[in-house]
């Protein structure tokens, strides 16, 4: 994991996604940002796949929660990082949660391994009862 | 009060000059081969110059302060230079950590009276210049980086061509060890070769893969698996026996892939599954 | 409340998916796909998503329950047009659509039904592919 302080924010944008037509406004503003960036349509289909189901997994687990969109940059490289926040019941096991075919949902319990799979960086923290905040983070020239 | 250390410094502008020239001349590694003494007097006169015009006794404690910037450029330059002329890292380091003995030795007489105060300084002025060394040696890293970077990109685009070897059949002869970005670049480089064509058949020959380990096994069989999600067939070719070993061994389940030991009875494969009949032109009547 | 059209062609459904699917849409499209074929006795259905951009687990849990419940009604499932990041995605998320056949495009992709179908004794509107 990169170390945050050495990441500066240029700007940033927080959404909410409340329903399912939210998930696909948030990918496709998503995507608007990261072909600004000159990412590559490989990175921007992971990333906007990877967005797609931690959204769709906040909706279903946590009851929705807001995603805020950064567009970042370390040196000479740019990046976007995502912070998808819900005040759900949590995660009480997460080895568990980020084991491939787990499940509790209606899913397919890929959303979680699935989205560190796509990502560069992966970072989740999970209370019980409080809530979930996954961090995804993909740079445009990698 | 005591005067700054910087204010002391540039009122000895000069001596501090000469010191430095005297300190270089005298050194066993001078390279007149490379540089003429009169060259070398500008570019450290001109790199003096840029010191007194930026650094303050606030800036000297802190080397990555932004008003420091025209400093680190011109030395940057400098080390740029020096390394296309031949100089070896270590003769630039020395180059800019001669400065210190001339800076100090000014020192040394300016703060006869003080000794408490003129440790503290001394070593303030050291950090400073160690910290200007270190520079040169990051832009003989970088310029080396940059180089290494060039390099890996033009590999990675000679080394992974796609060939029409049929009417609906792709070959792609990869040569050299796998990591993984060079194997999503031949994965990417693969399936839009298959859009572009239409092919419905590729072929991956590894004959010039010196190791397959698991990680490379991963990536051929993802690789397998999205030509075949993009509606293609995928064939492994040019197996050779010891590979086949050690895929055994490491318990690597290759079963869902169509494997060939060599790229011709792949493409015999490939015949056979489009339908096609190849036979010498006697042979046949029509 | 849009939906997505279905068309038909001889015994064969096909379906052209333009926008990214929001749920609701998504699971309209499967049960009006399953419906009509029973209605029309459908041999095959073929899906064409070369516009789509983004295949998550969901959506891929949709093509594979169309392709699911259409062979259960003896239909096969083709999916055409898969752009190659969407399929290297997929691939990276883990994601293989069980029981979907793929083809490069349409074209393709009815030729491929026709030989998945192409063996029954069903009257159909096609000619029957010749084995040669």
């Amino acid at each position: 994991m990169t170390n945050p302080a050495m990441i500066d924010v240029e700007a940033s944008e927080t959404l909410a996604v409340r329903q399912e037509s939210d998930v696909i406004q948030l990918t496709s503003y998503i995507r608007q940002q990261v072909v600004l960036m000159g990412m590559s349509t490989l990175n921007q289909t992971k990333l906007s796949t990877a967005s797609s189901e931690l959204a769709r997994n906040m909706l279903i687990h946590g009851g929705g929660g807001t995603v805020q969109v950064e567009q970042i940059s370390m040196k000479s490289k740019k990046g976007i990082r995502l912070i998808f926040t819900d005040n759900g019941p949590g995660i009480a096991d997460i080895e568990q949660a980020m084991q491939s075919g787990y499940s509790t949902g209606s899913g397919m319990g890929l959303g979680l391994p699935g989205a560190r799979q796509l990502a560069d960086e992966f970072q989740l923290t999970s209370a019980v009862e409080e809530g979930t905040t996954v961090t995804i983070l993909k740079w445009a020239n990698d | 009060m005591s005067k700054s250390i910087i204010g002391t410094l540039s009122q000895k502008k000069n001596q501090i000059l000469t010191l430095w020239m005297r300190n270089q001349l005298s050194d066993g590694g001078l390279r007149d081969d490379l540089m003429n003494n009169e060259d070398l007097r500008q570019q450290s006169a001109e790199l003096l110059d840029c010191l007194f015009d930026t650094v303050t006794d606030d800036t000297l404690t802190a080397p990555d302060a932004p008003s420091l910037a025209p400093l680190i450029d011109q030395l940057t330059h400098v080390s740029m230079s020096r390394a296309r002329q031949g100089f070896t890292p270590r003769e630039t380091g020395t180059y800019i950590f001669s400065l210190k003995d001339a800076l100090l030795e000014i020192f040394r007489h300016e703060r006869k009276e003080d000794s408490e105060q003129l440790l503290g300084e001394i070593l303030l002025i050291s950090k400073f210049i160690d910290s200007l060394g270190i520079v040169t040696f990051e832009t003989f890293i970088q310029g080396r980086e940059e180089v290494i970077m060039r390099q890996t990109d033009e590999m990675t685009e000679i080394s992974t061509p796609v060939v029409q070897i049929w009417d609906g059949i792709l070959a792609m002869p990869l040569i050299g060890t796998l990591d993984s970005s060079r194997a999503l670049v031949v994965m990417e480089n693969l399936l839009q070769e298959i859009v572009r064509t239409g092919s419905g058949i590729a072929i991956l020959d590894i004959s010039g893969v010196p190791t397959v380990d698991s990680m490379v096994a991963q990536h051929l069989i993802k690789t397998v698996n999205a030509t075949r999600l993009m509606g293609a067939e995928c064939i492994i070719s040019g197996i050779r026996p010891e590979i086949a070993q050690t895929i055994v061994h490491l318990g690597i389940d290759l079963s869902q892939v169509v494997t060939k030991s060599t790229l011709a009875s792949a493409l015999k494969h490939a015949f056979a599954s489009m339908r096609i009949e190849v036979s010498k032109a006697n042979s046949r009547s029509f | 409340m849009d939906r997505i059209p279905i068309l038909k062609m001889g015994q064969y459904l096909l379906v052209t998916i333009q926008v990214d699917l929001y749920d609701r849409l998504a699971l309209d499209l499967e049960s009006d796909l399953i419906s009509h074929i029973t209605q029309t006795n459908a041999r095959g259905v073929l899906i064409d998503i070369s516009a789509v951009s983004i295949v998550d687990s969901f959506m891929g849990r949709i093509l594979s329950n169309i392709a699911g419940m259409a062979r259960i009604l003896d239909a096969a499932t083709v999916v055409v047009g898969m752009q190659p990041a969407v399929a290297i995605t997929l691939v990276e998320l883990g994601l293989s659509l069980t029981g979907v056949h793929t083809a490069l495009n349409v074209e393709r992709g009815i030729e491929l039904l026709r030989t998945k179908t192409g063996g029954t004794i069903e009257p159909s509107d096609y000619d029957e592919p010749s084995d040669d």
